[in-house]
């Protein structure tokens, strides 16, 4: 090595270290003007979901700060990557309140992710509401008093199946999740639920497949050799797509009732296109049928700004910010525990219609459409759509109580 | 009398139905410098490796000073007094001469777990002084890698003498070296063996050096003992030149 | 369960074996002449799948549906070998000199590239191609369905195996790789080009993997995740078969393909009174799978050991300490990170990151007292990381702790962990070394994610915070400061004592080593332990910092961020790994910040750093003696 390319190494080194830790110093502290949310989210492990969240939300800003913001103050937003792990979101959200100086926290995608921010925020005393992540948990056993969340949860999701699943009076039931937490509660969750309600029924196959690794094959045909007579699919993205081509092939699910959690979200069932399995009842977000005005307006807004149909991303990134707004409106402020007093009941106005906070386990009752996939012009959609409310499918204020040691 | 230093009875090793070392039997004294020749493939490496415990024989046993130490892992029958050189010749080349004698002499005391002391003093005059014996004392400082290979088989003696043993086994100790460095690699070896009262169990190819300076021949062919006396006598024996030549008895005296 | 079924599965798991084969050939080729370690071969087989279902359709438009089908994928092999030949000429064979593994970081910076450039030009949604023209059915068999493409697959890897064998046997080109896998020395003295044997040889690999990727259009969409968990599997079947064996890679994925069958088939099992879905094995079968093979093989099923031969590449210089500028330097620095808490207040952020690069650095260090004066490249080294982290958090949490007891008793976990282990690992060498512990750190893994009572499962342990006085940033900081330094101090203590000196002995010789009297493989479980205990440190300090711990701290990505550090910095030093988490920490922190493309911008600068500084940043501080 020679000394020109040991100097170069040195002052490299040198230059990189010393750019990182006094750069933060150096920049200016911003005017205390803007509403400053703290937004961080999975964007490069999940681009799929977080494109269309992106322009949602981007969306709902610019209608906010039109009509003159919040408070008299506009909404600006501070939107980084959380890395797609627990340990690079601490980092980033620690960097957003200590460095960007946010009011408050938002996004997250990923349900460990989601949990690990809703925990900094307990401790740190932020204000977090959590838009993505559907674990039960963050509202029920981990929740905080400093946490809310937007979408409905995996246990909601799978509640709104379940007059479906009941009225199809099938005996021999078959489940397919990918093996996490998100796939082992929905799957327990619906063994709970449906057991319940319909005692004699029998689970005679579960398979657990890995996440993103699905041997579809010989899955499709342990569940057929099993003699279901439905099955209960907790499959998502290319995971879905792997199973139903080979269900499919092998006419694996041929007479098997079928319901299927997110199935119907623009996300998963557009890349299945004209293979999308007819019959199979899910819940999901069928943009092109909804009657309710409020989402005719979104709609039209949406497609107006960026030339593209929403996806339940955008759905789920509008709804997001619009609730902050609410949020902040009622708060009068953005202080924190002003802020959490103001979310707890808040009711707010989504593109689905109202909704609210719930004050007992901070869940938003925002519901999701319930409908059963068709296969039209070349492409899935689904028939005759029912907006479920989420306060319908939630457990009582009561029960809740027992579902939330943490926060009591 | 007193017990051989080294003592192999009835070594027997098969590689399949092969017959590598078939009932090999024989010894070294003290002082003794011994070549073990034979043509290729007659089980002189064999021979060796079970020695030094790399391999383990199908039968038969090995004393060292009286002590069987047949099937023994080769650090421990290095730990028991058996330095070892091999055909090519290895070192640890990412240390300086010095730390690779210093690393020797480490190991050779027991001293490999010492997680603290740095091990920079740690035997160093020792260290310097075999570098001197060998010849090498000059190139102390220098990184293993950087030596010439001469320098690298003189090194690798003196860390076989490292653990100060009372046999020392070298596998072709001149093998790649140059005429000159071959006879000069040989009187030290012969000298460091009268000055320390070491046995030597050396297999060679090159013949001047075998009836040069070896105190006893042993004649390995096809895995069996087919001789074991001085110089002469193997030279003049009959069944060597046969087994060893394919009756081409001139050359023996001849070969390079 | 029937045996029928079962019959039927196993048929199903040789479709599955075919894609597994042809992922693990290419690599298998490409490692057995270069020696490179090529983190972007799933890459070339996500290409190869995007290629195709791009190809395809238009193709088809003009050909119709079958020419286009089956062009697309033959259009999509060629492209993704010729994109081989020119990372190779382009890239690689400027870096063949540089030591060994440093080919690894350019091509997992190459795997950050193309990932990003793939998003770029095809977008985030998954991609699903059509089905193949005249085999999108499926003929009756055991009285159930078996798809027509199935029975393709199933065909197709054994014959792409006996072609590889005729051109292997039968032709010059494949003497010549024969030749090379065996004795790179013999190829260049022979008189060969070895410039274009490499090229030819990398375009076959990755036309293969190309080729395999191309074929699975029928089956899944493309999507971003592919490449790597595909590159797992690769390396599993590659090390299972034994490496440089293409006839043991077709028995190891049918291996693994037919495990994974199984447990699938087998689905709910009960024993003794438990059930136990026995589908949830297929999370880690191939793990598992490799683990025993390599347990009982240590060469894998159809590898042989490998010559004892001098390690590759130029001799490391002897270790010196560091002239009297460099320990200025190090004490300058020392002095800062110590100061940083001063600056909180100017800038609050400065602890929270320099904490993220403290903790990597322990992790790095020890780490790189495995692979630099161990010689001994650890692929599993979260591992130890997760299970500090775990038995810090369980005990900070579930037992209700003090912080530094739990902090002990993370260290324990770790160092029982490494202990267990390292008693397996430390009887293999080289590739085999590597692939163990990853086995290993998996197997760690898909416990943590099963174990839900105890780890909670997939989403980790929360509420895992230190008690006063480390429960500020600069308390927590400070503290871990310390440990680090004093982890720090410890390695470089043991670098220089007689145990360091004999790690580096059993590393340059084994045979020498041996000779001398050195246990080799007591000193490297002492090492393997030693390295264990300190990563966990850093785990259960990773624990504290973040409030909350996850499987992701075990992953596959955590291990190689760990190889990345070491390797960046420079493994011929002690200050490299230092070098390298600083570096990789800052650099991450900061093109997360600047850009939706950061993945690829940190391959950028990787590679960069690799072209500019092929020995590692460390290799520019001044030492007593210079480098030769």
């Amino acid at each position: 090595m020679r000394p020109t390319q040991r100097l170069r190494a040195a002052l490299f080194s040198a230059a990189t270290l010393a750019a990182a830790l006094i750069s933060p110093a150096l920049s200016p502290a911003t005017a205390a003007e803007p509403i400053r949310i703290g937004e961080l989210n999975s964007y490069k492990a999940q681009a799929a979901f977080l494109d269309p969240y992106r322009k949602g939300m981007e969306l709902a800003l610019k209608e906010i700060n039109a009509a003159g913001g919040v408070i008299g103050r506009p909404l600006e937003l501070v939107s980084r990557d959380d890395g797609g792990n627990p340990g690079d979101a601490v980092r980033v959200a620690t960097e957003l309140l200590t460095r960007d100086k946010v009011d408050l926290l938002t996004g997250t995608f990923l349900s460990h992710v989601g949990l690990a921010v809703a925990d900094l925020a307990k401790r740190r005393k932020v204000f977090f509401l959590a838009a993505e992540p559907l674990t039960d948990k963050l509202t029920w056993a981990d929740g905080n008093r400093y946490t809310f969340r937007l979408r409905p949860s995996t246990y909601m999701q799978v509640a709104m199946l379940m007059p479906e699943a009941v009225k199809a009076n099938r005996k021999r039931w078959a489940i397919v999740y990918p093996n996490y937490e998100y796939g082992q509660s929905a799957a327990e969750t619906f063994k709970r639920l449906l057991k319940a309600a319909q005692p004699d029924v029998e689970f005679v196959a579960e398979q657990a497949t890995p996440l993103g690794k699905i041997d579809a094959g010989p899955v499709a045909q342990a569940i057929a050799d099993a003699k279901p007579d439905a099955v209960f699919n907790v499959l998502f993205a290319a995971d879905l797509a792997r199973f139903v081509r080979e269900a499919n092939t092998r006419r694996a699910l041929e007479g098997t009732f079928v319901v299927s959690l997110l199935s119907g979200e623009p996300e998963y069932l557009d890349p299945l296109k004209e293979e999308a399995p007819i019959g199979w009842v899910v819940t999901g977000y069928p943009w092109y049928a909804i009657t309710i005005p409020a989402h005719q307006k979104f709609l039209d807004a949406y497609r107006a700004a960026y030339d593209d149909y929403p996806r339940l991303g955008s759905i789920v990134g509008y709804a997001t910010i619009k609730s902050l707004a609410a949020g902040i409106a009622k708060a009068g402020s953005t202080d924190t525990e002003k802020l959490v007093d103001a979310f707890e009941g808040l009711e707010v106005d989504g593109p689905f219609g109202p909704f609210v906070y719930r004050a007992s386990d901070h869940q938003a009752t925002m519901g999701a459409f319930v409908g059963t996939l068709a296969v039209k012009h070349g492409r899935g959609i689904m028939l005759d759509p029912v907006y479920v409310d989420g306060a319908s499918v939630l457990p009582s204020d009561a029960d809740v109580l027992k579902l939330r040691p943490a926060a009591n | 009398m007193s017990v051989p230093v080294l003592e192999i009875s009835a070594l027997t090793k098969h590689y399949g139905g092969v017959h590598a070392l078939d009932g090999v039997s024989f010894s070294i004294a003290r002082g003794e410098l011994l070549a073990l020749i034979g043509p290729n493939g007659a089980g002189k490496s064999t021979c060796f490796n079970i020695i030094n415990g790399q391999l383990r024989p199908d039968s038969g046993w090995v004393r060292l000073a009286g002590r069987d130490i047949t099937g023994l892992a080769p650090r421990r029958i290095a730990r028991l007094g058996v330095g070892r050189t091999f055909q090519i010749a290895t070192v640890f080349a990412s240390m300086t001469a010095l730390e690779n004698v210093q690393m020797a002499l480490i190991a050779a005391r027991g001293q490999v777990f010492g997680l603290w002391s740095p091990a920079r003093r740690m035997g160093r005059e020792d260290a310097l002084a075999l570098l001197e014996q060998t010849g090498m004392a000059a190139l102390a400082e220098r990184p293993a890698a950087t030596l010439a290979y001469g320098d690298v088989k003189r090194l690798e003696l003196a860390m076989a003498l490292a653990g100060d043993p009372a046999l020392l086994l070298m596998d072709e100790p001149t093998a790649g070296m140059s005429s000159g460095e071959r006879q000069a690699m040989i009187a030290l070896v012969r000298q460091l063996t009268r000055a320390r009262g070491l046995a030597v169990l050396f297999t060679e190819h090159a013949m001047d050096v075998v009836f040069g300076h070896a105190d006893r021949v042993v004649v390995l062919a096809r895995g069996r003992l087919i001789a074991n006396g001085s110089v002469e006598a193997v030279q003049g024996d009959p069944a060597v030149r046969q087994a060893y030549l394919g009756g081409a008895p001139s050359s023996l005296s001849e070969a390079p | 369960m029937s045996f029928e079924s079962l019959l039927f599965q196993a048929v199903n798991g040789f479709a599955s074996a075919s894609g597994l084969f042809l992922v693990a050939a290419g690599l298998s080729i490409i490692f057995g002449v270069t020696r490179i370690v090529n983190m972007a071969h799933g890459s070339f087989y996500m290409l190869g799948l995007y290629l195709a279902v791009t190809l395809a359709p238009l193709l088809g438009a003009t050909f119709g549906g079958a020419l286009g089908f089956w062009g697309g994928i033959l259009g999509a092999a060629l492209v993704t070998a010729a994109l081989g030949a020119l990372v190779e000429v382009v890239l690689l064979r400027r870096i063949y000199a540089a030591p060994e593994l440093y080919q690894l970081l350019a091509t997992f910076a190459l795997l950050l590239i193309v990932n990003d450039a793939t998003l770029y030009l095809w977008g985030p949604e998954d991609i699903l191609g059509p089905q193949a023209p005249g085999l999108s059915g499926a003929v009756e068999f055991l009285g159930r369905r078996l798809p027509e493409y199935d029975i393709f697959l199933a065909l197709i890897g054994p014959l792409v195996l006996l072609g590889l064998h005729l051109l292997l046997k039968r032709t010059r080109f494949g003497r010549l790789i024969r030749a090379a896998t065996q004795d790179r020395e013999m190829v260049a003295a022979l008189g060969i080009n070895e410039a274009l044997l490499f090229t030819a040889v990398f375009a076959l690999g990755t036309g293969i993997a190309g080729f395999g990727g191309a074929l699975q259009m029928a089956r899944e969409p493309a999507n971003l995740a592919l490449d790597l968990s595909v590159l797992g599997d690769a390396f599993v079947v590659v090390v299972v078969g034994g490496m440089g064996s293409i006839r043991g890679a077709y028995v190891a994925a049918l291996l693994v393909a037919e495990v994974k069958a199984l447990c699938t088939a087998l689905g709910l099992v009960e024993v003794g009174g438990f059930t136990f879905n026995m589908s949830r094995l297929t999370l880690v079968a191939e793990f598992l799978v490799m683990a025993v093979v390599l347990v009982v093989r240590p060469h894998g099923l159809f590898g042989r050991p490998q010559p004892a031969q001098a390690r590759r590449g130029e001799a490391e210089a002897p270790l010196v300490p560091l002239g009297r500028t460099g320990r200025l330097i190090v004490l300058a620095a020392l002095v800062f990170f110590a100061g940083i808490p001063l600056l909180g207040a100017v800038a609050s952020y400065a602890p929270v990151l320099a904490l993220d690069m403290v903790i990597a650095a322990l992790f790095a260090a020890s780490l790189h007292l495995l692979m630099g004066p161990g010689g001994l490249a650890s692929f599993g080294h979260a591992a130890y990381f997760g299970l500090g982290a775990y038995g810090t958090a369980y005990a900070a949490t579930v037992l209700g702790l003090p912080t530094p007891l739990a902090f002990a008793v993370g260290m324990a976990t770790a160092a029982a962990g490494a202990v267990l282990f390292g008693w397996f690992c430390v009887r293999l060498e080289g590739v085999y070394f590597a692939m163990l512990t990853l086995a290993f750190a998996q197997i760690v893994w898909s416990i943590a994610h099963q174990w839900e009572e105890v780890t909670g499962g997939s989403n980790g342990l929360f509420g895992v915070w230190p008690d006063p006085p480390f429960d500020s940033a600069n308390g927590l900081y400070l503290a871990a400061l310390g440990v680090t330094v004093l982890g720090l101090v410890l390695i470089r203590r043991l670098v220089f004592a007689p145990f360091g000196l004999a790690l580096r002995a059993a590393r340059d010789s084994r045979l020498r080593a041996e000779a001398s009297g050195i246990a080799v493989e007591k000193v490297r479980w002492l090492a393997f332990a030693i390295a264990g205990t300190l990563c966990g440190a850093a785990g259960g300090l990773f624990a504290f910092a973040k409030g909350s711990i996850s499987p992701e701290a075990i992953s596959v990505g955590r291990s190689i961020d760990g190889l990345v550090m070491v390797l960046l910095g420079g493994v011929h030093s002690l200050m490299g790994p230092l070098l390298g988490a600083g570096g990789l920490t800052l650099l991450q922190d900061m093109v997360m910040r600047e850009s939706p493309y950061w993945r690829g911008l940190l391959g950028l600068i990787i590679l960069l750093i690799v072209l500019l500084f092929p020995s590692g940043l460390a290799a520019g501080l001044p030492r007593k003696r210079g480098a030769p």
